[in-house]
């Protein structure tokens, strides 16, 4: 049979030697390995006290963000439903009445947007295709609770609060790059059918 | 028996206690710890500073927890057997000297509760009683589980203590003495047993571990799998008694191993620190020894616990009757030889 990997071993029932027999050279090696690890910096930390290094792209609690003015940028398209591998993400759509123009941005805006923390595996898939630059994930950890129902977050939870100096950083996620990524239509979510065609189309000219 | 002698008698047995229960007591502690640390943790440290009050949260723990009697358990047994495992664990420091005698107005101040000649042999007896501890639990709880624990723990205790004794009977053939006083003073030479029994203390320690029910021949208990083993049906401090016992098994053991095979109390170049520091400083200073000793062999004892895979129950069965017992019957002969060397010697010049 052809071998798929070059890891595995051939296992022969050979007779052991007198020092295997005898186990106490294998016992010994045992005991100088785990010595070892006496004196090993421990790789776990006391965690209230002690927070373990968290990168600034980290992937954590989500927030939907509003725009200058203080008004939701979400409008309820789904895109984040529909890319979301774990259907993590539940919204229903209304439509803007009139007065609510400081509150949401365009004229149909998510009334109840939901996702379940239970749920979620923090892939940032619902940013990539946000085409509102609404939702980011932020180096917030999801705090824990004792039931389920606690762990489906609704907007009260998820929107950034209107105060200024409250506000949630993403500048860190949301650079110039990504930006511009996201404008580009020859990469990801962005490209349509007929994009794509006209960009392979492009490449094979080449 | 004069009052003075009885207070005395009584404050040694109270040392002894107290050194026991504090020694097994922060054994846990140190169990926990160096678990930890051989497997990159940090252990517990919350109750108090370094996690130092942590046995104590564990026995108020035990202390509160519901006490349980199963129902169909022959109740008066079922309370006798932790008991018994916690008496006889207790029992066995009787004999061991912690230190040389203290010279105080002339008069020595043996630091031994009591100096019988037969020393070893009260060990031995007293261990045995041990497995009635386990058997009595194991029984009276009334659960097949437990009584099949009980079964294989009693059958290795019983089986390695027949080992065990025989590497014994090796060093006393050496020392002459059955006294555990007079072999630790005998190492005062500055040669301790080991070196002339290396074997034989290679089976006593092996064996010892089996006694004490450590890994890796902690079948007895093995949580993982045999839900508990002989105190499966213990809750309460009745099951800190017999988690308790073996800590102080291992203390207890540790301190005999120190004293039968690393000279006790003795320390290199004590004769040499009397002229500078005085006698009593340096039999203050072996009592520390001694103690040393002990937590050394107490480290070992965690060490191989955090290193060592359990047995297979055929494999103890294996290592304890075919390899432990036939090689320190070896032992034994080897060491008759080597005593009647001279004796040989002559016979093959005749």
């Amino acid at each position: 049979m052809e071998r798929l990997t070059n890891r595995s071993k051939i296992v022969v029932n050979k007779q052991m030697t007198l020092a295997e027999k005898m186990y106490l050279p294998a016992i010994a090696n045992g005991m100088v390995i785990t010595l070892k690890h006496l004196f090993k910096k421990p790789a776990t930390i006391s965690y209230p006290e002690e927070k373990r290094y968290i990168a600034p792209v980290y992937r954590g609690q989500h927030v939907l963000k509003r725009d200058e003015a203080g008004a939701e940028r979400c409008t309820a398209c789904g895109l984040c439903a529909v890319s979301c591998p774990a259907e993590a993400i539940t919204m229903t759509a209304a439509e803007r009445r009139k007065g609510d123009e400081k509150l949401y941005r365009e004229e149909k805006y998510a009334a109840v947007y939901e996702i379940n923390m239970l749920r979620c595996i923090f892939c940032g898939l619902c940013e990539e295709a946000c085409p509102k630059e609404a939702i980011f994930l932020t180096d917030r950890i999801v705090d824990v609770s004792g039931n389920r129902e606690d762990m489906i977050y609704g907007k009260d939870k998820l929107t950034e609060p209107m105060a200024a100096d409250k506000r949630i950083d993403v500048s860190v996620r949301q650079t110039q790059e990504v930006l511009d990524f996201k404008q580009n239509k020859a990469f990801g979510h962005n490209r349509t059918h007929l994009d794509l065609a006209k960009y392979i189309q492009q490449k094979n000219h080449h | 028996m004069s009052s003075e002698l009885l207070f005395y008698k009584l404050g040694m047995v109270l040392f002894v206690f107290a050194a026991s229960m504090v020694v097994a007591l922060y054994s846990t502690y140190g169990e926990r710890k160096i678990a930890a640390f051989l497997q990159d943790r940090i252990g517990p440290n919350r109750a108090g500073p370094f996690g130092l009050l942590q046995p104590l949260a564990d026995g108020i723990k035990m202390f509160m927890k519901e006490e349980m009697l199963p129902e169909a358990s022959s109740k008066w047994l079922f309370v006798l057997g932790p008991c018994l495992a916690m008496m006889v664990a207790l029992t066995t420091g009787v004999v061991i000297p912690w230190a040389k005698p203290i010279m105080l107005d002339g008069q020595p101040f043996h630091f031994q509760v009591s100096d019988i000649n037969i020393g070893i042999l009260y060990v031995f007896g007293v261990v045995s009683i041990g497995v009635y501890g386990i058997m009595i639990g194991g029984w009276a709880s009334n659960n097949k589980f437990a009584l099949l624990g009980a079964l294989r723990a009693s059958s290795q205790m019983i089986s390695y203590e027949l080992a065990m004794g025989l590497s014994i009977v090796a060093l006393v053939m050496t020392t002459g003495t059955l006294s555990v006083n007079e072999i630790v003073a005998q190492q005062d030479a500055g040669i301790c047993n080991f070196v002339y029994q290396p074997l034989g203390f290679l089976i006593f320690l092996i064996c010892a571990f089996a006694e004490t029910n450590r890994a890796p021949f902690d079948l007895p208990e093995c949580e993982s799998e045999l839900v508990g083993g002989y105190h499966t049906e213990y809750s309460s401090m009745k099951l800190g008694f017999y988690l308790f016992a073996e800590y102080i098994n291992m203390f207890i053991s540790s301190a005999i191993i120190s004293c039968l095979y690393f000279g006790g109390y003795n320390f290199p170049f004590a004769h040499e620190m009397e002229g500078i520091l005085g006698e009593n400083m340096v039999r203050v200073l072996g009592f520390g020894f001694l103690f040393a000793k002990i937590f050394g062999f107490i480290f070992l004892f965690m060490w191989v616990r955090w290193t060592l895979p359990r047995f297979r129950y055929d494999q103890l069965m294996n290592l304890g009757w075919k390899v432990l017992l036939p090689l320190s019957i070896l032992n034994i002969v080897l060491t008759g030889l080597f005593l009647m060397r001279n004796e040989l010697l002559d016979l093959i010049i005749k």
